[in-house]
């Protein structure tokens, strides 16, 4: 008997849930229901994306759904037509660009990427170049009290022990940037692995999946040494070392360094409807930088100039589209800084508008924002 | 010079007593990682728990507040739809692989089907994404389709054994009666079989209630409630994984863990419902 | 003269009889038997869809590399080198997933017959219950979840206790050398042994549960300890237990998520299990989101695919022999 009433307070409970949910579910859609957007892409911009799109909703009601996936992911997607935008921390390359015929590519925002490491005892930043930290991460230099990396660092006692290497086993866009970097920096880097999203790496080196594994494998491995995002290092409390840029200072990477480094690479880009491939994945500073960070990116939004290419598409949900866009531009680069994302100077904002204006559906131009 | 039988006899039950210590051992060292698992969820997940987390829109990452509701619903829905692709297919196939083992159709059958639960995740992510998504966009469809391929191999090799494990007698007794075969199968042997059948079906859901790479690439994910068919969805081990990848660790790690914790509390609560509902004894 | 037992009553109609008995039964089984196989015919139409698929997809990349893509030890998507094409080849990974399922089987194959043993046999029904309730447990738990366990109770326990014995122990084996840091081929397979000890287990414990207490009865009656007694259940149920190994590996060898966050994810031919190393599926996880061009790069991810799918077949027909080797079939039921 006592069985007997389990089972019924268990079922009713079960049956009761189910009810519970879909009656939720009925009483939360509305009778109309709100106009749905959808993106994926890049997994580094996703926390401000999704911040953007939480305050979208509550201004307009329109709800924007974004899903981090990898920037391939984002231009695979954006390609076959299945989202309505698509997002990506590396430019098309030209290939990938002329198979998605009249894409816009439009800069959302800036991140930056650090070397991070684990020196226990060590309470100073270290400080790094290009070409040294090629050599780390091609284990062309192994000890950590290395001759050249000390002199380098004359304020800390470097310790004798093996640097233990990680990088990203997924690919990614974060290595694209930090290898373009490396590759320029260092003419056996550029030969030898060369700048992509995923690189053929040194056996002696380990990978783990995603920023957050590089970060808790720096966090859980004493003496190793990896490359993430800023906002990584700077949430988990992770060092971040000092790289040296084009005029010789060693720049600390923060939210004013990559902004310089941003304003100063943002003179000669294209518009939005042109091939970016030549911009590159990370921006190249050159001697009057002042102390911008060296290794700064832009990440972008993918969207189709017309939009009717997209199946499903209908007037509506393109001036929701573009608006979303539009704001995304303008007044939702306020949220960035928080986030520790880097907003985009005006130069971008222009390059953006000129895009989204020329955005049509059906060959009518969608929205004109006066 | 023969042992005695006494002797012998004790060799033979020192060797009973150790082999069972062994299998005892084997107990613990497999009930350890559990123990270790479920404490560290457990942990870092019971604080998150309350009516607003299990209700409420997802929030975005890097912001505190916000619940898992969503991720519930498209969790529920998605193994719905799994269950009801997985469970015909796989019981019925399974019966009939046990029933007629002779049958070349059979043998080629367990075989692909042994093949099929080899197949990663992320590779039937990617087939059910060439075969639906490109054509009709991210839906809870397709990951209900996707997930239950996932199911059926581990259900067809339930189902298949359980039903060859039930003693002919009881078949024949059957048969004898003049019951004819089918209706043997289904009243009589199908039923003794009820209870590694439905292990099979329960660890099929607990399964696929837990995989993302499939997920990824049918339903995408979304923050919000579905309120279609043919639109990105949320899941639970979407919202796990996207948690656990965000730089935000004080904030969103514990979604994380929270979410997981109401992820096995429902595969939990779906196992004690079906097994109580199907009368398995203490 | 014999009484004939009919089920029909005496006045039934001869003709009405003979149609029932010929037609009406024997058409209720061919139509179950046809709609069984329907449903099984099923399985063969997805998994010819898949096959169709993967290969499909992957011939931009069989054309490009040919056989040199199963020993092949490179895997470069886009070269240094901007004029050279990329290289792909897959050895390093096959090893590696071979290799963590072997390692995966060896250690959770003995644990889950001992787990399914104990609970069936030595435990009292209301252990049994809640002891299988647990195990089961562990196959609800999400892959990522084992992972982040792995990477932070795991790999800290084993290589703080569990490895620096071995390493002091087994020294002289070769494929025990090298410097480690817990991220390698032996974490991937043990991490992968937990994971199938529940499907294993569970299956196994069924069985074990379904074998006739008059089997039990019958040996110990002839004088057998309970330890032998067991040996009826081990034979009784091997054929079984053979199965739920299969679905084990199964799930071994397409295991992604857990794996690749313990494994090191480092694409070489590793030479000690204390290397790290990586597996098809952590390769395919890894790259496949990301993988928008070369189209050769797609292609290859899918080849890649396409060699697990081979792998899996070469598995099952291997593992199929055994079992034919070591069973006589008779009406289903497996006899010794």
């Amino acid at each position: 008997m006592k069985e007997r009433t389990i089972i019924y307070i268990l079922t009713i409970a079960l049956i009761g849930t189910i009810i519970g949910f879909s009656a939720g579910f009925f009483i939360v859609s509305q009778p109309t229901t709100p106009i749905r957007l959808s993106g994926a892409g890049a997994t580094f911009p996703a926390p401000l994306y999704q911040k953007w799109s939480s305050e979208f909703d509550d201004l307009t009601g329109i709800q924007v759904d974004y899903e981090g996936i990898g920037s391939g992911g984002g231009i695979t997607q954006h390609t076959a037509k299945t989202v309505d935008f698509g997002a990506s921390d590396p430019p098309m390359k030209t290939s990938e660009w002329e198979a998605a015929t009249g894409t816009l590519q439009l800069p959302m925002t800036i991140g930056s990427v650090v070397v991070a490491y684990s020196l226990p005892g060590i309470s100073l930043p270290l400080n790094l170049t290009g070409s040294i930290t090629a050599d780390i991460f091609a284990r062309k230099m192994t000890k950590w009290n290395n001759a050249t990396l000390q002199a380098l660092n004359p304020a800390l006692t470097l310790p004798n022990q093996d640097i233990a290497v990680v990088h990203r086993s997924d690919s990614s866009g974060t290595t694209a940037v930090f290898t373009s970097f490396l590759s320029d920096e260092s003419s056996m880097w550029n030969t030898t692995y060369g700048a992509s999203k995923n690189i053929n790496w040194d056996a002696n080196t380990v990978g783990q999946k995603g920023n957050p594994g590089v970060a808790q494998y720096i966090q859980q491995n004493d003496y190793s040494i990896g490359y993430i995002e800023l906002s990584y290092a700077q949430e988990s409390s992770i060092d971040y070392a000092l790289m040296q840029n084009a005029d010789g200072v060693f720049s600390l990477a923060s939210l004013a360094t990559v902004a310089n480094a941003a304003s100063f690479a943002s003179l000669t880009l294209p518009a939005g409807d042109e091939d970016w491939a030549s911009v590159g994945s990370y921006f190249a500073l050159s001697p009057g930088c002042g102390d911008g960070y060296p290794i700064s990116s832009f990440s972008y939004m993918l969207v189709y100039q017309e939009l009717n290419l997209i199946p499903g598409m209908t007037l509506i949900k393109a001036q929701a589209l573009t608006n979303w866009l539009w704001w995304c531009t303008h007044q939702a680069q306020s949220y960035a800084a928080a986030l520790h994302y880097v907003e985009i100077p005006p130069a971008v904002i222009s390059i953006n508008e000129a895009s989204l204006r020329s955005i049509t559906f059906d060959g009518v131009v969608v929205n004109t924002w006066q | 010079m023969k042992l005695s039988e006494v002797t012998w006899f004790k060799i033979r039950k020192i060797r009973s007593y150790f082999m069972i210590s062994l299998c005892f051992l084997a107990l613990l060292i497999g009930l350890i990682p559990l123990i270790s698992i479920l404490a560290e969820v457990v942990i870092n997940g019971i604080s998150q728990l309350n009516i607003g987390f299990l209700t409420q829109e997802i929030a975005p990452l890097g912001q505190s507040g916000g619940g898992i509701g969503p991720a519930i619903m498209g969790t529920l829905f998605v193994i719905f739809l799994a269950s009801l692709i997985g469970i015909p297919i796989g019981v019925f196939s399974g019966i009939f692989l046990a029933e007629y083992p002779e049958s070349r159709m059979a043998f080629t059958a367990g075989f692909l089907n042994d093949v099929l639960s080899n197949m990663p995740s992320i590779v039937i992510g990617i087939f059910a994404w060439i075969l639906i998504v490109v054509y009709t966009g991210w839906s809870v469809i397709a990951g209900g389709f996707a997930l239950g391929i996932m199911m059926i191999p581990l259900i067809t090799r339930a189902t298949e054994e359980s039903i060859k494990i039930v003693p002919s007698t009881v078949k024949e007794a059957s048969l004898a009666l003049g019951i004819t075969h089918w209706r043997t199968t289904l009243i009589v042997t199908v039923p003794t079989a009820k209870r590694g059948i439905i292990t099979g079906i329960l660890l099929a859901i607990a399964r696929v209630a837990g995989e993302t790479a499939p997920l990824l690439l049918t339903i995408l994910g979304s923050r919000f409630f579905l309120t279609s068919l043919f639109e990105p969805t949320a899941a639970l081990p979407l919202t796990i994984f996207n948690s656990s990848q965000s730089p935000f660790i004080s904030i969103d790690w514990p979604k994380a863990w929270g979410a997981s914790l109401v992820l096995i509390f429902l595969v939990l609560f779906l196992n004690i419902i079906v097994r109580l509902l199907t009368k398995e004894k203490f | 003269m014999e009484e004939q037992v009919s089920v029909f009553p005496e006045d039934y109609p001869e003709k009405k009889r003979k149609k029932i008995i010929l037609k009406g039964e024997i058409s209720g089984d061919s139509f179950f038997k046809s709609f069984l196989g329907i449903m099984t015919i099923l399985i063969f139409i997805i998994m010819g869809l898949l096959i169709l698929t993967l290969v499909l997809r992957s011939l931009l990349s069989i054309e490009t590399y040919g056989f040199g893509f199963l020993w092949g030890t490179m895997w470069n998507p886009t070269p240094a080198d901007p004029n050279a094409s990329p290289e792909f080849g897959v050895l390093p990974p096959l090893l590696g997933t071979l290799v963590t399922s072997l390692i995966a089987i060896l250690i959770g194959f003995p644990i889950s017959m001992g787990i399914a043993l104990a609970l069936s046999e030595f435990t009292s029904k209301r252990i049994n219950f809640w002891g299988s309730f647990l195990v089961e447990l562990l196959a609800a738990i999400p892959s990522v979840i084992y992972g982040l366990w792995g990477i932070f109770t795991l790999i800290p326990f084993l290589r703080g206790f569990i490895y620096p014995v071995i390493q002091n122990v087994f020294f002289f084996l070769p494929f025990f050398q090298g410097t480690d840091n817990g991220y390698n081929v032996f974490t991937g397979g043990i991490i992968l042994a937990i994971m199938i000890i529940p499907t294993i287990t569970a299956i196994s414990r069924d069985i074990f549960a379904a074998v006739p207490d008059s089997q039990r009865e019958a040996i110990i009656a002839l004088g057998a300890t309970k330890w032998e007694s067991t040996k009826v259940i081990r034979r009784y149920g091997r054929s079984g237990v053979i199965g739920a190994v299969i679905l084990g590996l199964g799930r071994a060898i397409g295991e992604t998520m857990a794996v690749t966050m313990v494994i090191g994810n480092s694409f070489h031919l590793f030479d000690s299990l204390f290397d790290p190393s990586y597996t098809l599926a952590s390769l395919i996880a890894n790259e496949f989101t990301e993988a928008s061009s070369p189209e050769v790069y797609l292609s290859a991810l899918i080849e890649t695919g396409l060699v697990l799918l081979i792998l899996a077949l070469v598995v099952n027909i291997t593992a199929r022999l055994i079992i034919r080797h070591t069973t006589r079939k008779f009406r289903g039921v497996e006899t010794f």
